[in-house]
């Protein structure tokens, strides 16, 4: 079992108006088997929380840690961190011209593994992972994310996530933008790679819908750059009834 | 039936990152190397134009227009380079090594021509000729005043010729290999002669030091199908200006690829003519321009007969300090060049700061009866974003670097088809990459 610790951390971003800080002392523990469900208004933080995890250079951790099995993920590059272990689907995917999706995957897994994967058997692997995402196979020679519309992009992210099995997966609103169907197909992946064991799992959104496929074991409710309120199941239910106007109410009345 | 696309938008998207706005534009975004902006081309120009009407439509300044440029064998012909025309605005003349200035205050172009070493299959011959050799100036004429200087001063030719209905194959390639005399300023003159219905690959592999001014006369006569490979791969200090001249004949099909990687400074500048209906031209570039190289590609696409083809695809690598880049492609459609089918293309990949890409597409339309018209140009940075996106999937920085570069150039070298030579192209991208910064 793997445990990731974020401990009271603080972050913060260099804009054209000076430094603002967004993350204000977040403290959240993910083992192995569980998936947190992060729920918040827009700007609440949950993409820097996201990609500061990941290590995206334009954010600055002021204070606090993040630890993967008491080893440092501060202190690692940003593939460094992907070799650890952690994984993150991304709200936007890049565009790469130039780089076929084969190329991509084959390079990701190579580095990953730390050795070339079995051309025979992997080349099995990646075509049926793209059919249980209902990828048509023709992606495969596309380049990576170029002119894919904001479904197919997700969709990638999940054969990512099934392809290079990391111990944590950080989903930033892989949901959004996703039909009904869409958003079983790429739920039924996640839940694949839970199943497949020893996956944690941090689910960032904005709606409950995700959340009647992949089930929460723990609701976090973030506003403003900090954990509002957590909760079981229940508190994604509750939101979806009452919005997230009570927890701006109370931040306006003691602003 | 016309059909006009500018790519802009796609240009855009493929680019969401780090685009260059602009590049498309004509006079916008460019950074000259000798800026101030003089009359172009002007009267005397014109008066020794060899295409006859000089009235050049679509989007250039007049005077720009390639119907108007002068053409001559003569050197004299030619005024002094001032660094202001339009042909000459992104070249820095101090570093031509007196290329532009043969004949100037006794500024000579007499060293030896590169050696050249020859494997061809056994139907392929290759002469040494002299100057006076029949078959010169079939497939050409200088445009420049360097190209002048060259054809004035050359003493030998290299003649190759595939001869009629001779059909070679990729893998049986003819391959000139060009080795520097030195730094002397040299002139040389090649011709690829393809006879009727034949067809081949000819290699053109430009080695060690030179400062060289060369006309490369292309001969494509009628049903021919020739695929011409330039390679530039001089030492750091040479300098190499290479006029080269295709003639398309009738129902011919040409496939000219220019490859620009080591010299201090390379000026390439294909041109292509058709002599009859129904021609096709193909022309792929690739250029890697390192730190301090000045590597300058100008194409021009003459339609002047009809239903010809023409398809022009070049893409460039850029990295480190003082690293230039310059593609021009004149496209022009004359007049009687009905159904004409047109679309050019250059993209740049700027890989670190202090590179610099200069594109300009500029097509000149001057019949509605075309079966269509297009151009795309576009300069793309390897942005963080990019490279975060890479190394969140576990690839390495250098890794990610280099899959990304290689899959940019990828699309010029697949198409060149001929193996042995993508496999030597592929190396050559990895050196570059491995000598720069990464
Ligand atoms: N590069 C940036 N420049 C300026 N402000 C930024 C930048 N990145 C993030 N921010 C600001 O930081 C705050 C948090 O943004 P973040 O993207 O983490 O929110 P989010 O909770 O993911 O929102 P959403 O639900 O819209 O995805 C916002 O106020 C945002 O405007
Ligand atoms: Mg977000």
């Amino acid at each position: 079992m793997s445990t990731l610790e974020i401990k009271d951390l603080h972050v913060s971003i260099v804009t054209e108006q000076g430094v603002k800080a967004i993350l204000k002392g977040v403290s959240l523990t993910i083992n192995t088997g569980e998936t947190h469900a992060i729920m918040g208004p827009n700007g609440s933080g949950k993409s820097t929380l996201a990609s500061t995890i990941a290590g995206h250079p334009r954010y600055t951790v002021d204070s606090g840690s993040i630890t993967l099995d008491g080893e440092d993920v501060l202190a690692m590059s940003v593939d460094q961190r992907a070799r650890a272990g952690l994984f993150l689907a991304m709200q936007y995917p890049v565009e790469i011209p130039g780089v076929t999706m084969t190329n991509f995957l084959r390079t990701a897994k190579t580095a990953i593994d730390g050795e070339a994967p079995k051309l025979r058997t992997w080349t099995k692997d990646v075509k049926a992972a793209m059919a249980q995402l209902r990828i048509e196979p023709e992606f495969a020679e596309r380049n990576v994310n170029e002119g894919f519309s904001g479904g197919e992009k997700k969709r990638h992210e999940i054969l990512q996530l099934e392809l290079l099995n990391p111990k944590f997966a950080i989903l930033d609103e892989t949901d959004s933008g996703l039909d009904v169907d869409a958003l079983k197909v790429v739920s039924e992946g996640v839940n694949r790679t839970i199943a497949a064991g020893g996956l944690g799992t941090m689910l960032i959104t904005h709606y409950t819908r995700i959340l009647r496929y992949i089930k929460p074991d723990f609701v976090h409710v973030f506003v403003d750059g900090n954990i509002a309120e957590q909760g079981g199941p229940e508190l994604a239910d509750r939101l979806e009834a009452e919005g997230y106007d009570r927890y701006l109410d109370e931040e306006t009345a003691t602003a | 039936m016309t059909e006009l696309t500018q790519e802009q938008a796609t240009d855009n998207k493929v680019w969401s990152q780090g685009f260059i706005k602009g590049m498309t534009e004509e006079g916008e975004s460019l950074s000259e190397i000798n800026p101030e902006s003089g009359p172009l081309g002007g009267s005397a120009a014109k008066a020794h134009s060899h295409g006859g009407d000089s009235h050049g439509g679509g989007v250039g300044i007049p005077d720009s227009s390639r119907a108007g440029r002068l053409t001559s064998y003569k050197l004299a012909d030619f005024p002094a380079i001032t660094g202001r025309e339009e042909d000459w605005r992104f070249t820095p003349l101090k570093r031509l090594r007196g290329l532009d200035r043969v004949g100037i205050k006794g500024q000579e172009l007499t060293g030896a021509a590169p050696a050249v070493d020859v494997t061809k299959p056994d139907a392929v011959t290759v002469e040494t000729v002299g100057r006076d050799d029949a078959r010169i100036g079939k497939a050409g004429i200088p445009e420049d005043r360097v190209a002048a200087a060259a054809w004035e001063n050359f003493t030998e030719a290299t003649i190759v010729t595939l001869p009629e209905e001779y059909l070679g194959n990729s893998e049986d390639v003819t391959t000139l290999t060009l080795t520097g005399a030195g730094d002397t300023p040299a002139a040389a003159h090649i011709m690829v002669h393809a006879k009727k219905f034949a067809t081949g690959v000819v290699v053109l592999d430009h080695r060690g030091t030179a400062v060289l001014s060369e006309n490369v006369e292309i001969l494509v006569e009628d049903g021919a199908n020739l695929t011409v490979v330039s390679i530039q791969d001089w030492n750091d200090d040479a300098v190499h200006a290479s006029a080269q001249h295709i003639s398309v004949g009738r129902d011919a099909k040409v496939k000219h690829v220019v490859v620009n990687l080591g010299g201090n400074l390379l000026r390439t500048t294909p041109s292509a003519r058709y002599t009859g209906t129904g021609g096709e031209v193909e022309m792929y570039g690739l250029y890697f321009a390192d730190a301090g190289q000045h590597l300058e590609q100008r194409l021009f696409v003459d339609h002047s007969t009809k239903n010809c083809k023409s398809r022009v695809t070049y893409k460039g690598a850029l990295q480190g300090d003082g690293a230039h880049a310059v593609w021009i492609g004149d496209v022009l459609i004359r007049k009687q060049a009905e159904g004409t089918d047109t679309y050019e293309m250059n993209r740049n990949l700027i890989l670190t700061q202090g590179a610099r890409a200069d594109s300009v597409p500029n097509l000149e339309i001057e019949t509605g009866m075309i079966e269509g018209a297009g151009h795309a140009s576009a300069t793309g940075r390897f942005d963080d974003e990019q490279l975060f996106y890479l190394q969140a999937r576990g690839i390495q920085e250098d890794v990610a670097r280099r899959l990304v570069v290689r899959g940019f150039l990828n699309e010029v070298i697949q198409h060149i088809k001929v193996p042995a030579l993508e496999e030597r192209l592929r190396d050559a991208v990895e050196r570059e990459l491995a000598a720069g910064s990464l």
